[in-house]
């Protein structure tokens, strides 16, 4: 155990001690310790513009007694702080309203075996680091335009209960996530990996480039219904849109998700797996609520067979917990975060001429008689959770294809497309070989996303009127 | 306390400059939240917080750094100037242009007005209150019914190298209630007072001014009669707006394509640029003689409100849209500078532990000369539609498509049939500049989850608004 770890380990054990002594010891107590080291350089117009780091502490105290909960979290950690967190808890758990819906702490239950130990040297990359990657990423694209940034964490948490739970672990990762601009396009590319090591800034602003360049002076498409191929930076939105209102435990119990568990609602070629011990960190190997996680078949040979649960979604349906609670989830309800399409097994990717990501999009590209190649999904919003109907627009370049060749560059697209429908029996003409690595924009997310050739994906408007 | 944290702040500041920098700032935040859900007559949630932190901004030769820890003793705080100033020489290995318009330093208190402190209310009454809400719904037919609250007791204490010294405090809450209605194929939901709920720079009296529980039965009435409702005809057609929907429309596709770093390519790769360019300021039409948009950090009780933006700038008013022409733009004394403009003022973090950013304040419009009902009289043919359901627009905040929780078709100026899942899509300004009727009911809607920046931040903005028309507008998209 790193001193790191052992520093949070105890403050977690005290914590809950404390709380237990001051709440009875018939109550539910379980204690979060959590450091973050979070540091982003952020560029744009081809310089640095914005460098930041912070480290936080953050103290999470959740009691349940007598029927009544309260959580109740400090960045305070100092002693007083501390016992100001216990005093304020029981507090408000006394006042609090009944919680019928608590579903009790997790048991004592040992971790998935983790592929390897964090790279420390990633998590705690200083600024010296992530500029040489910037520099590389703006050299690269050259007299165009540069935006982006590089990021890296490490994350330390510690977790313990009254009911004998208690783990932690250590998460380290980085990403690079970057554009190239002409005066009418952009190109984009991206990658998140375990190790700073794996993150290329020069090749990721070539492709940037070379896409920015093979976009440039799009043309208007007529919307419609086209053949596509989505590039695996898009399909990575595919994958969190289905995550966040689909394989949700809380929604299918309610309703309100597409989920149909054991139906074949995908095609066979589409296997859906959640899982934490591959491709980029996002959180340890287990919950808020101290429960373990592993992967998670969420569709296998186009099969759903399961959703993701807390503790509280899963005694409302009868299940268990997949341990996938989250500061939001009582409310929201679970969702995966570690979501990986698997790609078809073939030939390691090799970097290509064009707008293309690699050799593993242009074999996808080759077999399409007319469609679109589309880098990049943007603004994706929910019109009917039932369907999954979605809207968005794509980003970052748009082709046509045609007979199995990029021809020309297309202005941006808006689209209303149920995701599900899309990916359903006979609609996958094809996956990629490769599924490359992305960190979410919006928290401690993760995707692996192979490119995609789906036989339809409803255009309904140009972006530009 | 406040002066401790000033001290903390200066200490800070002192030795980012010491170290090489040419400005520092520092911002000590304390805030204090707590939330609550309720489902169908339960609670589910109760959250409470307490975070405090500085942040420390340096500014060596043209380069930025930040640094933020939670740890406020003068070891940690010097180590975090120090790290201020070794970010920004790492920034200056890919150097850009950086530097700030020039502040008269800044010295005040400030403090948001609060009738009833939220978070003295008790949890148990707070908790009554949803879940009786919540369980009217669900005896009402709603399949899931829910409630929620949020509060937020903020106190800021920011000093600069150019002499500023400001502490504030903004207590901000409120708090909405949706039904569900669960059909065969479909979901539909109604909310009060909109799906984000109402909030705003007050105190506990805006949760009860709302009144939820007067509203369960109706939204949830509302929420089967969507299910049994036609769909919204598609088509070209007259639009007539309600004010929720018109708010977010506004923080849509006028508040973020006004942000200057968003003009500048600043969030490019993110939250994307704009359609606007900077050598048109004062002569693009951007709507019709109607649209006068106004940025105003002062507006009483509006979410976007203080009385210092976190760069110290004073809170003030300013046009963003005159007679229907862009004259104005949300803007930081580093954005400013870059930009050769002389104003700031929109400048705000999250947190301690996040960078200022040019941010919302309250972007919102000034009244028009007429009635909901004298517009809807006045409209033969048309749909109405008002809440806001799902939001989606194009990186330069061109292209928008919007969803509402229910529309009503017009006819012969009466309202008709509530109709189902509207939606319309447009250009901004194509869109601005067909809106020929407004409305005088202004409601300032407070947009609690604005998105941007990276790390990411949410912002809590405001946007005073009102029912208007548009015509020619597509609706009734479907996939």
């Amino acid at each position: 155990m790193s001193p790191e770890t052992t520093v949070r380990t105890e403050t977690a054990e005290r914590v809950l001690e404390a709380a237990r002594t001051a709440a009875g010891s018939s109550a539910d107590v379980d204690v979060t310790v959590e450091h973050e080291h979070l540091a982003l350089t952020r560029f744009a117009n081809s310089y640095i513009h914005q460098n930041v780091a912070s480290d936080t502490d953050t103290v999470t105290l959740r009691i349940h007694a007598d029927g009544r909960t309260a959580v109740n979290a400090t960045t305070v950690t100092d002693d007083a702080g501390l016992a100001a967190l216990v005093e304020r808890t029981v507090a408000a758990v006394r006042r609090s309203p009944a919680d019928p819906g608590w579903a009790g702490l997790s048991g004592r239950a040992a971790l998935p075996a983790a592929a390897a130990d964090p790279d420390l040297a990633t998590g705690c990359a200083g600024p010296e680091a992530r500029a040489e990657q910037v520099k590389a990423f703006v050299d690269a694209v050259g007299k165009l335009t540069a935006a982006g940034f590089y990021r890296n964490r490490l994350v330390v948490t510690a977790y313990a209960n009254s009911e004998g739970q208690a783990v932690h672990g250590t998460v380290a990762e980085a990403t690079i996530d970057g554009i190239a601009k002409t005066a009418t396009s952009d190109g984009a590319a991206r990658q998140a990996s375990r190790l700073m090591s794996d993150l290329d800034g020069a090749a990721l602003g070539a492709r940037a480039a070379a896409k920015a360049l093979a976009s440039q002076d799009p043309v208007e498409l007529e919307p419609g219904e086209y053949e596509v191929v989505l590039e695996p930076t898009a399909v990575s939105d595919l994958l969190w849109v289905m995550s966040d209102y689909g394989f949700n435990g809380k929604a299918l119990t309610e309703g309100t998700s597409f989920v149909k568990l054991g139906e074949q609602q995908f095609d066979p070629a589409v296997s859906l797996i959640d899982d934490p011990l591959s491709g980029p960190a996002a959180g340890p190997l287990f919950d808020p609520e101290g429960t373990p996680r592993d992967r998670l078949d969420l569709v296998r040979d186009g099969v759903t067979r399961a959703v993701a649960h807390d503790r509280r979604s899963a005694r409302e349906a009868g299940a268990v917990s997949t341990g996938h609670a989250d500061a939001n989830s009582a409310a929201h309800g679970a969702i995966p975060f570690n979501v990986r399409l698997e790609p078809t097994v073939g030939l390691a990717p090799t970097e290509v001429e064009g707008p293309a990501a690699d050799s593993s999009v242009q074999a996808l590209v080759a077999r399409v008689r007319r469609g679109l190649l589309v880098t990049d999904h943007w603004y994706t919003r929910c019109l009917d959770p039932r369907r999954l109907v979605m809207t968005g627009l794509t980003r970052n370049g748009v082709w046509l294809i045609e007979n199995g060749e990029i021809t020309r560059p297309v202005k941006n697209l808006r689209f209303t497309q149920s995701y599900p429908e899309a990916l359903a029996p006979g609609r996958v003409l094809g996956i990629g070989t490769h599924a490359p690595a992305f960190a979410s924009r919006y928290g401690p997310v993760s995707a692996m996303a192979p490119a995609l050739r789906l036989a339809g994906w409803n255009f309904t408007g140009g972006a530009s009127g | 306390m406040s002066t401790s944290y000033l001290d903390a702040a200066d200490q800070a500041v002192e030795h980012a400059l010491a170290l090489g920098a040419r400005y520092a700032d520092a911002r000590v935040m304390h805030r204090r939240t707590e939330s609550m859900s309720a489902r169908n007559g339960a609670v589910e949630a109760l959250d409470q917080g307490e975070t405090v932190g500085i942040g420390v901004r340096a500014l060596v030769g043209s380069s930025w750094g930040f640094f933020a820890t939670p740890h406020l003793d003068a070891s940690s705080v010097r180590a975090a100037g120090r790290q201020a100033v070794e970010i920004a020489k790492a920034s200056s290995r890919v150097p850009g242009p950086a530097s700030m318009i020039p502040a008269e330093p800044e010295v005040g208190s400030w403090a948001s007005r609060c009738e009833v402190d939220p978070l003295a209310v008790p949890v148990s009454d707070k908790g009554d209150l949803l879940t009786a809400a919540t369980a009217e719904m669900r005896e009402q037919g709603a399949d899931i019914a829910t409630g929620v609250y949020q509060i937020w007791d903020t106190r800021k204490w920011f000093v600069s190298s150019e002499g500023h010294r400001i502490d504030q405090h903004i207590r901000e809450c409120g708090g909405g209630i949706s039904a569900t209605a669960v059909g065969e194929r479909e979901t539909q939901v109604r909310s009060y007072p909109s799906r984000r709920g109402q909030y705003g720079t007050r105190g506990w009296e805006l949760v009860t001014e709302l009144d939820l529980a007067s509203h369960a039965a109706r939204v949830a009435d509302e929420a089967q009669a969507l299910l049994r409702a036609p769909q919204c005809p598609s088509g070209q057609t007259t639009l007539i707006l309600g004010g929720e929907q018109l708010a977010l429309q506004i923080h849509e596709s006028v508040g973020h394509a006004i942000e200057l770093d968003r003009i500048l390519g600043w969030e490019a790769a993110y939250a994307g640029t704009s359609w606007l360019d900077l050598a048109e300021l004062g002569t693009l039409r951007y709507g019709s003689e109607l649209m006068n948009i106004v940025i105003d950090a002062t507006h009483p009780g509006a979410l976007g409100s203080f009385g210092y933006d976190d760069e110290g700038t004073r809170a003030g008013r300013r046009d963003a849209v005159r007679n229907g022409i862009w004259t104005g733009v949300l803007a930081g004394r580093e954005s400013a500078a870059v930009a050769g403009l002389d104003y700031a003022g929109s400048v705000r973090s999250t947190d301690w532990s996040r960078l200022p950013i040019v941010r919302m304040t309250n972007v919102g419009l000034e009244p028009g000369p007429h009635t909901l009902e004298e517009i809807i009289a006045a409209t033969d043919d048309g749909v109405f539609m008002d809440l806001n359901r799902s939001w989606s627009i194009d990186d330069k905040r061109l292209n928008f498509q919007f969803g509402c929780e229910l529309g009503y078709e017009v006819k012969n100026g009466k309202l008709g049939r509530m109709v189902k899942n509207p939606t319309y899509t447009g250009i901004g300004p194509t869109f601005w500049q067909s809106m020929d009727m407004l409305s005088n009911e202004i409601v300032a809607w407070g947009t609690p989850n604005c998105g941007k920046g990276q790390p990411g931040q949410v912002g809590h903005t405001g946007h005073p608004a009102a029912p208007a028309r548009f015509r020619n507008v597509r609706v009734g998209v479907r996939g």
